[in-house]
Parts: C-alpha cells; sequence; structure tokens
C-alpha cells in the first residue's frame, strides 16, 4: 500500500498497463513532451516513447478517430481530452462510430477516453462541465466515474482491459485534494458494483465522482442529529450497479439521488425513475434529487457554489427527507 | 455488508425469479461460533432448496427471521460478530414482556430510542423551496407510504391507528415498525399454527418481477470474456432484448383463499405447503392455462438398445458412469430434436423461438414425494451416450442432495420425464413451460411382439417394449410433425448405430 494522490492513482494505472501490454499507447493533446495539461502522463515519452505517448494535433475529432482506427487494428489506445467539456468535437467518432461498431461488424473497438471533467475551481462554462449523462445514454459506451484514488488506478485498468469503447470521467477537483491507500500492484475494480463508502440505515445517497465525497460530509453532520445516511459510490454509470442501489432503497425507504451534472435529464433521473418502477412499495418519502440547475457552469466563485451542490445543500436535502 | 463490526446473512437470490425463501431449519443457533463458508442454515426457495454459508467467521448474534418463515430476497436473517468481539448478549432482553412470542425479531430495531428529537426541534432550516416538505403537509396524516401501506397490509394492521412523526403526522416506516414490535398488531405475526393462513398469504407485491427484465442486459455486460472478447457489454444485444414480451408473467398469485374456509374434519391434518409444492402448484397450473396439451404415444422395440446396454454397461461402471436406457432415449432424443426444431422450440408473444441447441431439462422427483424439479443439461446435443449418461447422473444426484445452483434448472428447451419406473405404461406429462414437449419414458416390458424372421414370414417373438409419449403444445407443434418426430425418435432407438453414438 502505498499512499497516493487521486491523480497520482491515474498515472500508476496508465503506467503499469502500459508497461505489461504492449498494444496500450496514449495520445492526446501535449501529453508527450508537456506531460499533459495535468501532468498525468509525465516522463510517460522517456520511458515508452514517442511512438506509444504521441503528441497530437489540437483535433479532438482526429483523437478518437485514430484511437477508433487503432483499436480496429488491435491497438488499445487511451486518448486524453484535455478537458472533458471538448468530447463534444469528437461525438460523431465516438457515438456513430466507436459506439456501433461491434453490432454493425462485430469488430471490438476497445478505447479509453479519458475526460478531466467537473468544476469547484472557477474553470467557467467551458472547462468545468460532467457530461456523463449524454454519453450514458448511448448504447455501446461505458461510462466510469471514480471518486477515490482507490477506484481511480482499478476501474482505469479494468477500461483499458475492457473490449468496448469507455468513457472514464476524472474529476478534476479530486486531482490533488482526495488522497488514499491504494495497492502498489495492479488490480482491476470490476464495472457495474457499487461501493458503500458510508454505512447508514436511515437513508441512502446515491451519487458518484466529486459529490461521494460532499455527501459523506454532509452525513457526517447528520450522523450528530442521530441520522445515519448510506453513502452509496455508483463507480461506474454503464453499468450501473441497480441491484445494490433497489437494496439500498429497500432497507432505508429514503433516498437522495445527488450529481454534479445538471437536473434535467441527468443520469440521476434514471435512478430515480427505475426505483419508481421497481421499488415503489419499498418507499417511504419521494426520491429526492440535488443537482446542479440546468444552465451552464458559472465563472464566478459565488456562483459557482451556488451551482455546484455544496454540503450545506446536501444536509439541508438530507434532513427535509429524514423528517417526512 | 456489515454493520460496524457484525457481519448480516441476508436471503441470497437464489436466481432472477425468485424473489423469497422459506428457512427450513438453522443448522446454528445464537452464540454458536461458525466459520467462513460453513453452512449456516437451509432455504427452500420455488426453485431450489440450499443451504446457507455463512459469509463471515465468529459467533452467530442473533436469529432474525424463524424456521418456517418466508421472507423477501435481501432480508436480513442472522447478524455474525467476529470471533472474540465483544457480543452484547443476544437480544431477547429487549421487549420488556416476557410472555408474548418472541417469535419475530425486532427487523432492525432501532431501539426505543429518543426518536431523533433534532429532527423536530430543527425545522429544516427554511428551505427556500421544499417540494417534499409540502407535499406532506398537503397530505397530512391521511396520506400513507407505499411501503407503510405494505407493511400495513402484511400484518393486517390499519395505518391510521398508528402514532405518526413524520411530517404532517404521516406515518413513517419506523413509526410503523415500532408500533409492530411494541406488540400492538393485529395478528401475532407468526404463531407457527394459528396465524399461517393470514401471515403465508403472499405479500400483495409484484414479485420479482422486475428482475428479470433488468438481469436480461446484465449477465452480457458480467462477462467481458476476457479472452474472446466478445459483445460489448455495456448493451443489450438487441437480438436479445425483445424478451420481456415472455418474462415469465407471476402467476396473479390467487391468493390460497379457497380452501381456509373448510373447518378440519377429526382425523383430517393441515401442513403447510413448501416453497417448491407452491412453485410446482402454481407452475402446473400455469401450465394447464396457457398451452393446448395434446399426447401422442410410440411403442419402441428396444432389443437393440437392451443388448447394447448389456456390453456396455460394465466398462462404463469402471469409469463410475452409470448406463440407464434413460441415457439412450435422452440422447436419441436430442439427437432427433435437431430434426424438428418447433418441437424443441417456444412461443413467444406472436413469434416462435427455434434454436440449434438442446438445453435437455430431466425432471427428477425427491424422495418422499417432497416435490419435483427439473434440473438442465445445458448444450445436450454435444454429448454423446458416455456423456448423457454422466450429466444425467449428476444432475439427479445433485438434485436429491440439494447441491444444485439455481443455473441448473433454468434455460431449459426440452424436458423428459420417466415415470415408468413404477411399471407405469403411459401417461399424460404436462410441459415445463415455456417448452414446447415434453417426453414421457414409460416402463419396458417383454410383450409378444410381431416381428419378420429371416424370410421374410410374420412371426410372434418376445420383445421388451417400450411406450414412449410426447406431450405437445398444439398452439406450436401439429399432430403430424409431432408423430414424424416419435417415428424417427423409434427408428433411431430400434437400429441404433454405436458409432454414430
Amino acid at each position: 500500500m502505498a499512499e497516493m494522490t487521486y491523480i497520482q492513482a491515474i498515472s500508476d494505472a496508465l503506467r503499469l498497463e502500459m508497461r505489461r501490454d504492449q498494444r496500450v499507447f496514449i495520445l492526446g493533446e501535449d501529453v508527450g513532451v508537456y506531460g499533459g495539461a495535468f501532468k498525468v502522463s509525465l516522463g510517460f515519452q522517456e520511458e515508452f516513447g514517442p511512438w506509444r505517448v504521441i503528441d497530437t494535433p489540437l483535433s479532438e475529432t482526429a483523437i478518437v478517430g485514430g484511437a477508433t482506427g487503432a483499436a480496429l487494428m488491435g491497438l488499445r489506445p487511451v486518448a486524453e481530452m484535455q478537458f472533458a467539456d471538448f468530447i463534444s468535437c469528437a461525438w460523431d467518432h465516438l457515438v456513430t462510430v466507436a459506439a456501433k461498431q461491434f453490432f454493425r461488424s462485430r469488430t471490438p473497438i476497445p478505447i479509453v477516453v479519458r475526460l478531466p471533467s467537473g468544476g469547484g475551481f472557477s474553470g467557467g462554462p467551458f472547462h468545468s462541465q460532467n457530461p456523463e449523462s449524454s454519453f450514458a445514454h448511448i448504447p455501446g459506451l461505458k461510462v466510469v466515474c471514480p471518486a477515490t484514488p482507490h477506484d481511480a488506478k482499478g476501474l482505469l485498468a479494468s477500461a483499458i482491459e475492457d473490449p468496448n469503447p469507455v468513457l472514464y470521467f476524472e474529476h478534476k477537483h479530486l486531482y490533488r485534494r482526495i488522497k488514499g491507500d491504494v495497492p502498489e500492484e495492479r488490480y482491476t475494480v470490476p464495472f457495474g458494483s457499487a461501493n458503500v463508502h458510508r454505512e447508514g440505515d436511515d437513508a441512502t445517497v446515491v451519487t458518484w465522482g466529486a459529490m461521494v465525497h460532499t455527501a459523506t460530509e454532509a452525513a457526517e453532520e447528520l450522523a450528530k442529529e442521530g441520522v445515519e445516511v448510506e453513502v452509496l459510490d455508483m463507480r461506474t454509470l454503464i453499468p450501473w450497479d441497480k441491484a445494490r442501489v433497489l437494496e439500498g432503497v429497500r432497507r432505508c425507504s429514503k433516498v437522495l439521488v445527488l450529481h454534479e451534472d445538471t437536473r434535467t435529464g441527468g443520469f440521476g433521473a434514471e435512478i430515480a425513475a427505475t426505483i419508481a418502477e421497481e421499488a415503489f412499495e419499498d418507499l417511504d418519502a419521494p426520491v429526492m434529487r440535488l443537482a446542479a440547475p440546468d444552465t451552464p457552469v458559472p465563472f464566478s466563485p459565488p456562483l459557482e457554489k451556488a451551482y455546484i451542490p455544496q454540503v450545506e445543500d446536501v444536509v439541508t436535502a438530507l434532513r427535509e427527507l429524514a423528517a417526512y | 455488508m456489515s454493520t460496524g463490526t457484525q457481519t448480516e446473512v441476508v436471503m441470497p437470490q437464489m436466481g432472477v425469479s425468485v424473489s423469497e425463501g422459506t428457512i427450513t431449519k438453522w443448522l446454528r443457533q445464537v452464540g454458536d461460533s461458525i466459520g467462513r463458508d460453513e453452512p449456516l442454515l437451509e432455504i427452500s426457495t420455488d426453485k431450489v432448496d440450499t443451504e446457507v454459508p455463512s459469509p463471515a467467521a465468529g459467533v452467530v448474534t442473533q436469529i432474525l427471521v424463524q424456521e418456517g418463515e418466508t421472507v423477501e430476497v435481501g432480508t436480513v436473517l442472522a447478524t455474525i460478530a467476529p470471533p472474540g468481539a465483544e457480543v452484547a448478549p443476544p437480544a431477547p432482553a429487549e421487549p420488556a414482556a416476557p410472555s408474548p412470542a418472541p417469535a419475530r425479531e425486532p427487523e432492525e430495531a432501532p431501539a426505543p430510542e429518543p426518536e431523533p428529537a433534532p429532527v423536530a426541534a430543527t425545522p429544516a432550516p427554511a428551505p427556500p423551496a421544499p417540494p417534499v416538505a409540502a407535499t406532506a403537509a398537503g397530505n397530512g396524516k391521511t396520506f400513507v407510504s407505499p411501503v407503510v401501506a405494505r407493511i400495513a397490509a402484511e400484518h393486517g394492521i390499519d395505518p391510521t391507528s398508528v402514532p405518526g412523526t413524520g411530517t404532517g403526522g404521516r406515518v413513517t416506516k419506523k413509526d410503523i415498525l415500532s408500533f409492530l414490535e411494541s406488540g400492538a398488531t393485529a395478528a401475532p405475526p407468526s404463531a407457527p399454527a394459528p396465524a399461517p393462513a393470514a401471515e403465508t398469504a403472499p405479500p400483495p407485491e409484484p414479485v420479482a418481477q422486475p428482475e428479470p427484465v433488468a438481469a436480461v442486459p446484465e449477465p452480457v455486460a458480467a462477462t467481458p470474456a476476457p479472452v474472446a472478447e466478445p459483445a460489448p457489454a455495456a448493451t443489450p444485444a438487441p437480438a436479445v432484448a425483445p424478451a420481456p414480451a415472455v418474462a415469465p408473467a407471476p402467476p396473479a398469485a390467487p391468493a390460497p383463499a379457497a380452501a381456509p374456509a373448510a373447518e378440519l374434519v377429526a382425523g383430517e391434518a393441515l401442513e403447510p405447503m413448501t416453497a417448491m409444492r407452491r412453485g410446482v402448484m402454481e407452475h402446473m397450473r400455469r401450465s394447464v392455462d396457457t398451452a393446448a396439451h395434446v399426447t401422442s404415444a410410440i411403442e419402441v422395440d428396444l432389443a437393440r438398445v437392451v443388448a447394447l446396454r448389456q456390453k456396455l454397461k460394465p466398462e462404463l461402471a469402471a469409469q463410475s458412469v452409470n448406463l440407464t436406457y434413460l441415457a439412450f432415449i435422452a440422447r436419441a432424443a436430442v439427437d432427433t430434436l435437431l430434426d424438428y426444431p418447433w418441437v424443441n422450440g417456444e412461443l413467444r408473444g406472436q413469434s416462435i423461438v427455434t434454436r440449434p441447441f438442446v438445453n435437455l431439462g430431466i425432471a427428477v422427483a425427491l424422495d418422499e414425494g417432497k416435490g419435483l424439479i427439473v434440473p438442465v443439461i445445458r448444450n445436450a446435443q454435444d454429448l454423446n451416450l458416455t456423456g448423457t449418461a454422466r450429466a444425467i447422473q449428476d444432475i439427479a444426484e445433485r438434485a436429491r442432495t440439494k447441491k444444485l445452483l439455481p443455473d441448473d434448472v433454468q434455460g431449459g428447451t426440452f424436458t423428459i420425464t420417466n415415470p415408468g419406473s413404477f411399471g407405469t405404461f403411459h401417461g399424460t406429462p404436462i410441459i415445463n413451460q415455456p417448452q414446447s414437449a415434453i417426453l414421457g419414458t414409460y416402463a419396458l416390458v417383454k410383450r409378444p411382439w410381431v416381428v419378420q424372421d429371416e424370410l421374410g414370414s410374420d412371426v410372434i417373438a418376445i420383445r421388451p417394449i417400450m411406450n414412449l409419449t410426447l406431450t405437445y403444445d398444439h398452439r406450436l407443434v401439429d399432430g403430424a410433425y409431432a408423430g414424424l418426430y416419435l417415428r424417427d425418435l423409434r427408428d433411431k432407438l430400434e437400429s441404433w448405430d454405436e458409432a454414430a453414438y
């Protein structure tokens, strides 16, 4: 075990995968000489050479298109978007080609797209989004949202090993803020298996990414009032651990679905609808949702704070839920 | 999952369509120590009877569900504390009243603790727009949440008689659970004899309905087969998706209401139905209500098979394989099915499903009339005679020793039932839904039989004859088609080609 930050865990996973599997290579803007905008691949070009750590032109279309072609030919590309926000440029390659290729001709496209996402540091509307739900809606793509260093490493290994296109949303606000024990050797964390980040029986919070930590802090507040809240970290959205969510609903009967992405059409809506369909008779309160409002992410620090669900917001919501 | 240091033992999910199970026997009691994976209790579901191993090593601290009770999947059955952990003396101390049935342990007993008082004290710090609170206030005490409604119905109590602490005096789940614990319940929850009529009535739940649908895509996802890396797991392979139409609709559990009315006459005994019996009951009724059953029979001269079995038996016995007539018939039946896909097919809505493989179900009767189970031999078409014999022996053995896994009893495409071992020579079995046909095998009897001698003249000989029946669903399989199937099956058996099988 070693203590690592979230971002170190990502680098570590990438390095181990590249050492064990010659098919794995990375490509993206400034990932080589410069080591990546966030320095995830610092020192990689020295270790693996320019042919496995490729600096690309500033074209997300070219990056994802190239990765798709390489995967088709048997390689295991890991593409980096400098910010998750920019992936919209590559929508067509990802959604029209990569996601559908297997269904059209049974050829797998094992690509991973790393997506630094999320706000909390005044990055503004182009550098703060959490576009996971747009892709969760596309059959053929997998969506991964680690919240801890341990999962960041294990899920990236699983993503690279997976035969499908996988979108790996790494939350920028966790990069250097969150530390944790991480095994030094390689391991994988399976997709579709939620993690109980905090135990509790009075209400369950279903969430992922940075909100796992927000929810946990809020739960500690509630504990002082005698209310024990479970925090369920989904870890992956496609596939998502429906069984574990429904188990939490059966036990707690009160649910808060929390995400940093905007509210309308967010993945929380899918979870809430599923609970209503499949666990209606276990509910003791309406399923609550807490998410960002339906606007772009604001620059201004006070506005951004009002925009992204804060610990206080979650505490308020959980109090309401507990009292219902 | 464990709370604190304790590990909870929950009712396991024994197959996607199984929503509940009955505790048949506790193998350990409170205070007993147990190792990880050692059997802790036996349960019975409508699919299989099995043992539940302990998820952790330690000491049994609580048994929350008593023998004979039926509970939903996921219900906590017991708790295990790690060895050496300080264990609070097992629960009983709790209810002050010593007499009333301690049968039902507090489900999650948030001891009569000062109900999170702060909640009332802190009137949710002026939430700007509290839609939730507003709704509740509007409904006031009359609003009964789904889970409260369900618990109330299960215990036959009127929710309005429960003191409510929720918003606007609403009765919360905790309120009704502590009300039940306080003993204020209408009917004793689990007194073994008198109550069961009310208690066993299956909770009016959408049973496991959601699971099958959900489960369709998941298995695909769960197996990103590392080697061949096939399907894009994430997505329900489109071809597979349409299943929901057939998802075995739970038979609108017609509360076994009819019976209880009649009084017992002296000498009559009443016993509760096992989960398996209830499963068989519902399944048989549903099959008869679903399929248009027709049975055709054919007589088969097994002289050649008898001779061959005589010859091969010792050889296979040396490999611990018991070569039965059933193995020959199964082998030939499977082989013939490939030529008659509808007999091995299925009606699914307005469509017909056929398949290039045979998952062969073998009906196995459990000892002492305890029930019937149909374990499945997957891809039976790939097995030769020895393989078929070995597979039948394996599943029959595991069925009788309760070692079957949920997957062993699912996915069958055709079934063979063998009631002939008791001498019966004919029968009309019921089709195992959603399959289209079931083959019955009957007693092998020596009969005077007309055969031709080497000169082509008819003579009467003594031959071993077996009657085989095919009961088929006439919605899909017509009589002529079934007849052809039986004819080919007979021909295969009568002219058994040792090299081919």
